[in-house]
């Protein structure tokens, strides 16, 4: 499956890719605003962010399922973005997505057999039998028995619908899967079933990942690069390893002190940051940095200036001022400031 | 305090009851066994059923010829013989009520039929594309509506000629609003559905996902709808016969029945009583008919 020419280039690329809706009375909502990041081969990419941060909506653009207002995305040598709706269609058979809630992504019609087909139908000349086949294999991949094939959706629970809706992703052998929290709504035994699942195809496949998800924990578990969303815009990108225990944005920082560690008295002597409020709306996003409302290391730099990526010590960038105004972290970790004591508002808490 | 625990078990017993009775989308056995508790549901089911058996063998089951008749003893009470009287032809009541069965029935599937044709297709495309589309189509659907489908089918009637055939094509179009409005408010809702995006995401064009995805998924409220139909749709073809525009002698309708026994009805009120119950209790039984399948079908329901 290593066919594509030019070895080495992403698999895919997102340039500057903006998502506006149109919320009435001449308001518009940026949801995604110039995002940029790229997906290697058989690489897995974590884009983490609260809920309302426009994670899943980059996702949804990136298939063109919600249709990107501005920016690039490139699948392989392909262009997604600007392709008419007939030209779509045959590239839908290299990018998937795996959504949240298995309870509603399968439809309760259809039989598990007839879903699994689907795909099959539309973008392969194959015979009933050689679909069957198929189907028999992808059932197999996913540890489900051949014999479900006839039952309905109903009769699965929420980690055996996530394996088929897994499967209906994978049948027709996809470059590049969108993973939409996939994990999110399963309890978490299931959890670490479904994402050992993902790994073992992944590695099989070499299958490119964009794994979306508001908990951390998995994330690093999963990815090799995380990046990080905050009302629309990337803050932190970079090796998980590098952005989980050197983050260098206070947003990351704060994101990761919300894991626990499994150690009850690490985690009560912890130092944590806790931020204090709600996003603000992307309706009226504040000027300059948008985190610069809930930071706890604010300037008054950040209200003017929208804060650069500054390439970081271990790879990645992070869009924050610290690294050049004030503490001038130059790329280092802001761990070092909160031992180091250089907060504007006490949000530190023991 | 004795009375605690009663009424802990009153509170706690139909809980345990009804374990179909959840959240869960109806399937074929599901379906089946919620319908078959819905006792009024099961009677309007079974009625229908002998009125369309009657229907189907209605030459065979009829004691007499509907449209041989004694003037004779025209306008007889009921007896032995005549157990429903004879009309103002000496024609016996019974016969042509069987055998008028056959025409209400067909005439009543006819109409309900291209109201389905008409409003399913267009409903499932106005619900699945939205936009523009949809405000045409709903617009055209709110003239249709504005329209009384009984006047309109007098129009359509006296400008083609008094024909069943006729009658029930006019009824048909004037009432596929109604499946229309049914079908687009429901596709609206699927369409919305995680695994609609799926198919998208999948590659499925729109005549796939609306025939493979929207449709079966709407089959429930169209099912109900379609089942209330075919009532209004025989009363529809009742008043159109009643008034002479509808089926033409000698051929009998319940309502061509009804409205020839009318002016007779001092005389022999038992053809107008009969005929009218027939009618009355055969649309009642198709509303309550789709009520049962509303009940039995969706997912609303939950016992308390």
């Amino acid at each position: 499956m290593t066919t594509t020419p030019g070895a080495g280039a992403p698999k895919l690329r997102v340039e500057d890719l903006e998502v506006t809706f149109d919320v009435g009375r001449g308001k518009k909502l940026h949801a995604v605003d110039g995002v940029s990041f790229h997906v290697d081969e058989g690489e897995t990419l974590g884009l983490v962010g609260e809920s309302g941060s426009g994670k899943s909506t980059t996702g949804m653009a990136v298939l063109r399922l919600t249709e990107p207002t501005a920016g690039r995305v490139h699948l392989g040598d392909t262009e997604v973005t600007g392709l008419r709706s007939r030209r779509m269609r045959p590239l839908r058979k290299r990018m998937q997505i795996v959504f949240q809630d298995p309870y509603s992504s399968l439809d309760p019609s259809m039989t598990i057999g007839q879903q699994l087909d689907e795909p099959l139908k539309v973008h392969t000349s194959l015979s009933k039998d050689e679909r069957r086949a198929r189907v028999d294999e992808a059932l197999d991949t996913v540890k489900l028995s051949t014999r479900y094939t006839t039952r309905y959706p109903n009769e699965f629970s929420g980690g055996q619908r996530q394996r088929i809706a897994i499967a209906r992703a994978m049948i027709l052998d996809p470059e590049l899967v969108v993973l939409d929290e996939p994990v999110s709504a399963l309890d978490v035994s299931t959890q670490s079933q479904i994402v050992n699942l993902l790994l073992g195809i992944q590695e099989q496949a070499r299958t490119s990942f964009l794994f979306i998800a508001h908990d951390l924990a998995v994330v690093r578990l999963v990815s090799d690069r995380t990046a990080v969303m905050y009302l629309g815009q990337l803050v932190e990108t970079g090796p998980s390893a590098r952005v989980y225990d050197a983050p260098a944005h206070p947003y990351t920082a704060a994101l990761n002190s919300a894991i626990p560690i499994p150690d009850p008295d690490r985690q009560r002597t912890r130092d944590r940051i806790v931020l204090g409020g709600d996003q603000p709306s992307p309706l009226n996003p504040p000027s300059g940095c948008r985190f610069r409302t809930r930071c706890p290391f604010a300037m008054p730099v950040c209200a003017e200036e929208v804060p650069p990526q500054h390439p970081l010590e271990g790879g990645g960038y992070a869009a924050c001022h610290l690294h050049t105004h004030g503490p001038e972290l130059r790329g280092g970790s802001v761990l070092q400031l909160v031992e180091g004591g250089h907060l504007t508002t006490p949000l530190v808490s023991r | 305090m004795t009375s605690r625990p009663e009424l802990q078990a009153e509170v706690l017993q139909p809980t345990g009851t009804g374990p179909e009775d959840t959240e869960a989308p109806a399937t074929p056995s599901t379906f089946v066994r919620r319908f078959r508790r819905n006792k009024v549901g099961v009677a309007a089911l079974a009625l229908l059923v002998v009125v369309v058996l009657l229907a189907v063998f209605a030459p065979w089951i009829a004691p007499h010829d509907p449209n041989q008749g004694e003037l004779s003893r025209a306008l007889e009470g009921p007896s032995g013989e005549y157990w429903f009287g004879t009309d103002d032809l000496g024609r016996d009541v019974l016969s042509r009520l069987i055998h008028a069965s056959r025409v209400s029935l067909v005439a009543a599937a006819l109409a309900t039929g291209v109201a389905l044709l008409i409003g399913l297709p267009l409903g499932l495309i106005s619900g699945y594309f939205g936009g523009w589309v949809d405000n045409v189509i709903m617009r055209f659907n709110d003239a249709l509506m504005s329209f009384p489908a009984l006047i309109l089918a007098v129009v359509i009637v006296g400008l083609l000629g008094p024909s069943l055939t006729n009658a029930m094509l006019a009824i048909g179009i004037v009432y596929a609003p109604r499946i229309m409005r049914v079908v687009r408010g429901s596709a609206l809702s699927v369409r919305e559905e995680v695994y609609v995006l799926s198919a998208r995401a999948t590659g499925c064009g729109a005549p796939r996902i609306i025939g493979g995805h929207v449709l079966p998924n709407i089959l429930s409220p169209l099912v109900v709808q379609t089942t209330i139909m075919l009532g209004l749709t025989i009363l529809a073809e009742a008043g159109l016969s009643f008034l002479g525009l509808g089926v033409q002698p000698p051929t009998a309708s319940w309502g061509s029945i009804l409205g020839r026994a009318f002016p007779y009805m001092g005389r022999t009120p038992t053809t107008v009583i009969v005929a009218g119950l027939t009618i009355s209790v055969v649309v009642l039984a198709f509303n309550l008919l789709g009520d049962a399948f509303r009940d039995s079908l969706g997912r609303e329901r939950r016992d308390q």
